[in-house]
């Protein structure tokens, strides 16, 4: 049983209509999203801006309500849980976000930040028990037990992350979602944090849903990665296979878009033209259509499913995944 | 001689009473039709170098307490506000990270083009001339773009119709300031494709900055890297990605997971960036560096000429590769 299992996800806003028009429209920002994490597993979710991965985190963790479909947890159906029973789960998932400076409180001590989630789930009971727990993950984070009495304005922004990751700890969670942890830092401050989420994930099995724009960051830290586009999960498949071999033309374009050191030994680039289109009127057949450069008129029309094309490889495309298929 | 060359460039910043130095002594030249890419990391002093050289940064809170920035040979610090404006948009253009504040919000992207046509090419200032620059970047269907409010296009739509500002002026430097830092890779793609084709066609140089050493292997035909104030070291694309110098570079490119190439564990880098004002004696890396020696704390090291056309601040340092260290 997986830790976490979504079903059918999907999250739509309506939306104003511009200043002339009339009624609402939808954003259809996640759509019929279907994904595991196994406990302890790192699961990377990759895509561009507006694709959905910041909707599906918060609604994953019941932040927002989804449209419609079924969040499991430990096999527990979680989506229509009152507030009051989901507060006892919220112990067991916990979400960092990109801005280290915004999720802290400035004006109470990193050691009252720490103090108010154990606090809340009553999980050290004196005082002393909670400083001492406190001491604790600042250690494991790689702060000092001391730092517990200053202000977050102190830290730099790497420190700051950590200590969003230790009270996130705080509550010994089973399942981490981190939305773009890293994207804030300093390029030679990233590392420190990459390593911290890869010890808690190894050493302490807690399980990662990974949120990035950064491909090569996901192929080095996550067991799987899912690729979004316009709201759905278009491949899903082993990190390290799917950025060596993508089987979906989208995965191939968002690969060979990552700049590399080593230009020269690159293949051929892919550009994709233009922009992801407007997750308000998504285009018919498969979603990826219109900058597709294999596209064929079926695409236009149908859309493909996510279909398992190789034992644990996923891929929603006519024409790539036949010829994995046929090339493995 | 070179198109812009920087000699012991100094900037200061007035802060409560005292002048905090962001740029310590950097210099560096380009020639003409070169890329060169000014790496390093946030707050070194990239964009204060980049600004100096059409003089664009507010005097005060700044001023130059040293050195010479010279473009075609003449000298920008000394310039009287005429000379300068011949020079910036027009010799030298920029193009900045985040287009949206960059463009008028309340003009169409076509009319914003035309006034910097009028101001520095009045011949030229055309509809037609308008829209052949918005065609050159790759905007599609530029007619009626060009009547589109900055609004209505897209980051990466934005920063083409800023591209196509900044060429207007047919530039000898283009200065990009982390043009694509606030893009998705995809459209960054894009970007650095119009960029290398324009530099192609056009034979323009370029200095582009940024702190994500990946764009330098794909544009770059030199690499200068920053780390606090200074220039620590430079190197042509190929041996300064290859074979790295100075303890930081090596740091730098370790410090990041390459795509295709997977590794156990990342290597970071302790301890954190130096903001101006905290910067440390003797070697400014000297408390993050592995293999820093007792000498390296008191000790300021000089950019001294190595072999290959490369210099390099530290004493201690000999090319090698990243694998091997
Ligand atoms: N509260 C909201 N109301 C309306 N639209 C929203 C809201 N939140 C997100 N969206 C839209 O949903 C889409 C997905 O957004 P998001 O999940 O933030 O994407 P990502 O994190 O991948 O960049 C975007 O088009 C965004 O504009
Ligand atoms: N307008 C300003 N007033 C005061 N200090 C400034 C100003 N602009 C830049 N600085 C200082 O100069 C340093 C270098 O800034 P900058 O060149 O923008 O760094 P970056 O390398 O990130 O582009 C900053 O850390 C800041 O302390
Ligand atoms: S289904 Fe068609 S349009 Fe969609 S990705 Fe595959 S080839 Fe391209
Ligand atoms: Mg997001
Ligand atoms: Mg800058």
């Amino acid at each position: 049983m997986p830790l976490l299992e979504l079903e059918s996800l999907q999250v739509r806003f309506p939306v104003e209509r511009g200043f002339f028009g009339r009624g609402t429209r939808v954003v259809h920002a996640v759509e019929d999203l279907s994904l595991t994490v196994a406990a302890g597993e790192a699961v990377g979710l990759v895509g561009e801006s507006g694709c959905g991965k910041t909707t599906l985190g918060r609604a994953l963790l019941r932040l927002i309500e989804p449209t419609s479909g079924t969040i499991r947890f430990n096999g527990e159906d979680i989506t229509h849980l009152p507030a009051g029973e989901l507060r006892s789960r919220r112990r067991q998932f916990q979400m960092i976000f990109q801005d280290p400076f915004g999720s802290l409180n400035p004006r109470l001590t990193v050691g009252q930040s720490l103090a108010e989630p154990l606090e809340i789930h009553g999980i050290a009971s004196t005082p002393a028990e909670r400083a001492e727990r406190i001491a604790t993950l600042l250690r494991s984070v790689g702060l000092h037990a001391d730092h517990a009495d200053r202000y977050p304005h102190e830290f730099s922004g790497g420190q700051r992350q950590r200590i969003v990751i230790a009270r996130a700890l705080a509550v010994e969670p089973k399942l981490l979602v981190c939305d773009e942890p890293v994207s804030a830092l300093d390029v030679s401050v990233q590392a420190q944090v990459v390593n911290l989420l890869q010890d808690l994930q190894r050493e302490r099995g807690v399980a990662l849903l990974f949120i990035s724009h950064d491909l090569a960051v996901v192929e080095h830290l996550c067991q799987r990665v899912a690729v979004m586009y316009l709201g759905r999960v278009v491949e899903l498949g082993p990190a390290r296979e799917v950025c060596r071999r993508p089987s979906h033309p989208y995965t191939a374009a968002l690969l060979s878009a990552v700049p590399t050191l080593d230009a020269t030994s690159r293949q051929k680039r892919i550009v994709l033209r233009g922009d992801p289109p407007s997750p308000i009127d998504p285009p018919s057949g498969c979603p990826f259509h219109p900058r597709c450069p294999i596209a064929q008129d079926r695409c236009r029309s149908e859309r493909p499913a996510l279909r398992e094309i190789q034992p644990g490889r996923w891929s929603a495309c006519w024409v790539e995944a036949d010829q994995l298929k046929g090339r493995s | 001689m070179p198109l812009l060359s920087i000699h012991d460039l100094e900037v200061e910043f007035r802060l409560n009473d005292r002048w905090v130095r962001a740029v310590d002594g950097v210099s560096f030249s380009i020639e003409p039709g070169e890329t060169l890419c000014l790496v390093g990391e946030s707050g070194c002093g990239k964009s204060v170098t980049a600004l100096s050289i059409g003089r664009l940064l507010p005097e005060p809170p700044a001023r130059y307490s040293g050195g010479r920035i010279e473009v075609e040979g003449h000298d920008i610090l000394s310039m009287s506000p005429r000379e300068l404006q011949r020079i910036r948009g027009g010799v030298v253009s920029y193009v900045f990270q985040e287009p949206a504040a960059a463009l008028n919000p309340v003009f169409r992207v076509g009319s914003q083009i035309l006034e910097t046509l009028q101001i520095h090419r009045p011949a030229k200032a055309t509809q037609a001339e308008v829209v052949r620059l918005l065609g050159d970047v790759g905007i599609p269907d530029p007619e009626r773009r060009a009547r589109s409010y900055p609004h209505e296009l897209s980051g990466g739509m934005q920063q083409r119709v800023m591209i196509a500002m900044a060429i207007a002026t047919e530039p000898r430097l283009l200065i990009a300031d982390e043009p694509t830092t606030a893009l998705d890779v995809t459209i960054q793609a894009q970007i650095l494709e119009l960029l290398k084709d324009l530099k192609q066609r056009l034979g323009m140089a370029i200095l582009l900055i940024t702190h994500n050493l990946g764009l330098v292997g794909e544009i770059a035909d030199r690499v200068a890297v920053m780390y606090a104030g200074q220039i620590v070291e430079t190197a042509p694309v190929g041996s300064l990605l290859h074979a790295p110098a100075h303890p930081y570079t090596r740091a730098l490119i370790q410090s990041v997971p390459e795509l295709g190439h997977p590794r156990e564990r990342l290597i970071a880098i302790p301890g954190t960036v130096p903001m101006p004002g905290t910067w440390p004696a003797g070697c400014r890396f000297a408390p993050r560096c592995p293999v820093v020696q007792d000498d390296c704390r008191t000790l300021a090291p000089s950019l001294k000429s190595i072999a290959g056309n490369r210099s390099v601040r530290c004493p201690h340092s000999a090319p090698g590769s990243t694998a091997s260290s």
